[in-house]
């Protein structure tokens, strides 16, 4: 009887150690060799035969396609510089330049991957589309109600992310942070609706 | 009390092995991955324009709003497969994906240097089959070896500004993927 109830203690154990785990791990998008540039972060490997474990479980289960590294690199931001979560009735600003590569996206998608309603239909920008300074910046808000210059609509939803993609860029596997590889600053204001 | 803490240990390692097999085990059960959500809209070898991604829909997540993309399901069982994608004015890239959706071979325009990226598909095995005086001509063409015998070719066509979407479409849409 003991032994029993001592097998059937462990196996609970393993149960919901193995699945909690597991799960977690899926839904928080757990993946290694993250290529962290301020709030942006990267995984260069997806896009490679070296993709691990972790993010090949998570791309079968949400059905995405990664970017191959001979096409781009990807980089995705949920939070701000200072960690703050990003928020759609906040004005967000993304400012600044960005590595060398011949074009950019700069993409918004509610977490799960799909893009948000609004009524000029503007889902992001390509590097093409930006105004910028003279000396080759750019400004973006990212707010809920209209801004002069490049706005890039939230529809007011509470969480969002921001990714952005390089196409034939030098950027990849062997690249450190660093002055290589400038990234624009992401910034929570306090405007909110 | 030692008892009961040694079936509790022995739940934890379980419990570790648990977790790598699970992860492990998932992209070959998955139902929902990019593979089966496209098995329905593409047919084999030959390239569909897929639907550009919108709020209420979205073929797969993340895709890039600015890209017009078209999709070959291929299947080297008969044999090699002959890819044509002409290039757009901005920026092509075709990327090869395993049956289990891992990219194992980019190449953009710009590194295919031509109007038109062209590659042959075909498994090691097949490779490794041709004859001889094809070799001398390999500088011509581009083979790119498949770790599987299925998978898909994903070409994207860039539109740098909205309207110019249909000119990258159109591109996309003269792209070929047939058995050679």
């Amino acid at each position: 009887m003991r032994l029993l109830i001592g097998l059937l203690l462990s196996f609970a154990v393993a149960a919901g150690l193995g699945l909690g785990t597991t799960w977690y791990a899926l839904t928080q998008n757990l993946s290694f060799g993250a290529l962290e540039l301020g709030a942006w972060k990267g995984y260069p490997h997806n896009g490679t035969v070296g993709i691990d474990p972790y993010a090949r479980a998570v791309i079968a289960r949400n059905g995405e396609l990664p970017v191959g590294i001979g096409d781009g690199v990807v980089f995705t931001a949920a939070a701000d510089d200072k960690g703050r979560p990003l928020d759609g009735r906040c004005d967000v600003t993304v400012r600044g330049t960005t590595p060398p590569a011949r074009y950019f996206t700069l993409t918004l998608y509610t977490p799960s991957g799909r893009l948000v309603a609004n009524s000029l239909g503007r889902y992001g920008f390509t590097s093409q589309e930006l105004v910028r300074d003279a000396a080759g910046a750019f400004e973006i808000t990212v707010s809920p109600r209209a801004r002069p210059g490049n706005w890039l609509p939230t529809g007011g939803i509470e969480s969002y992310v921001l990714m952005i993609r390089f196409y034939d860029t030098s950027l990849g596997i062997a690249t450190r942070a660093g002055r290589e590889a400038p990234m624009p600053a992401i910034r929570l204001t306090r405007t909110c609706q | 009390m030692i008892r009961w803490s040694l079936w509790i240990l022995s739940g934890l390692v379980l419990g570790g092995l648990v977790h790598l097999a699970t992860i492990l085990v998932l992209p070959r059960t998955a139902s929902r991955d990019a593979y089966a959500r496209l098995a329905s809209l593409v047919p084999v070898n030959g390239f569909t324009v897929l639907p550009g991604p919108n709020p209420e829909e979205s073929v797969l997540p993340f895709m890039d709003p600015a890209f017009a993309v078209a999709v070959c399901r291929y299947d080297l069982a008969k044999g090699p497969v002959k890819l044509t994608v002409p290039v757009n004015q901005a920026y092509t890239s075709v990327t090869f994906y395993t049956r289990r959706d891992i990219a194992y071979y980019a190449i953009n325009d710009r590194a295919a240097g031509r109007r038109s990226i062209e590659l042959d598909l075909m498994t090691t095995k097949q490779r490794e089959a041709l004859p001889d005086d094809e070799d001398v001509t390999a500088a011509d063409r581009l083979i790119v070896e498949s770790p599987s015998l299925t998978g898909l070719i994903v070409a994207r066509a860039l539109s740098p500004e909205p309207s110019l979407m249909p000119a990258a479409t159109a591109a996309l849409q003269a792209a070929q993927c047939k058995p050679q």
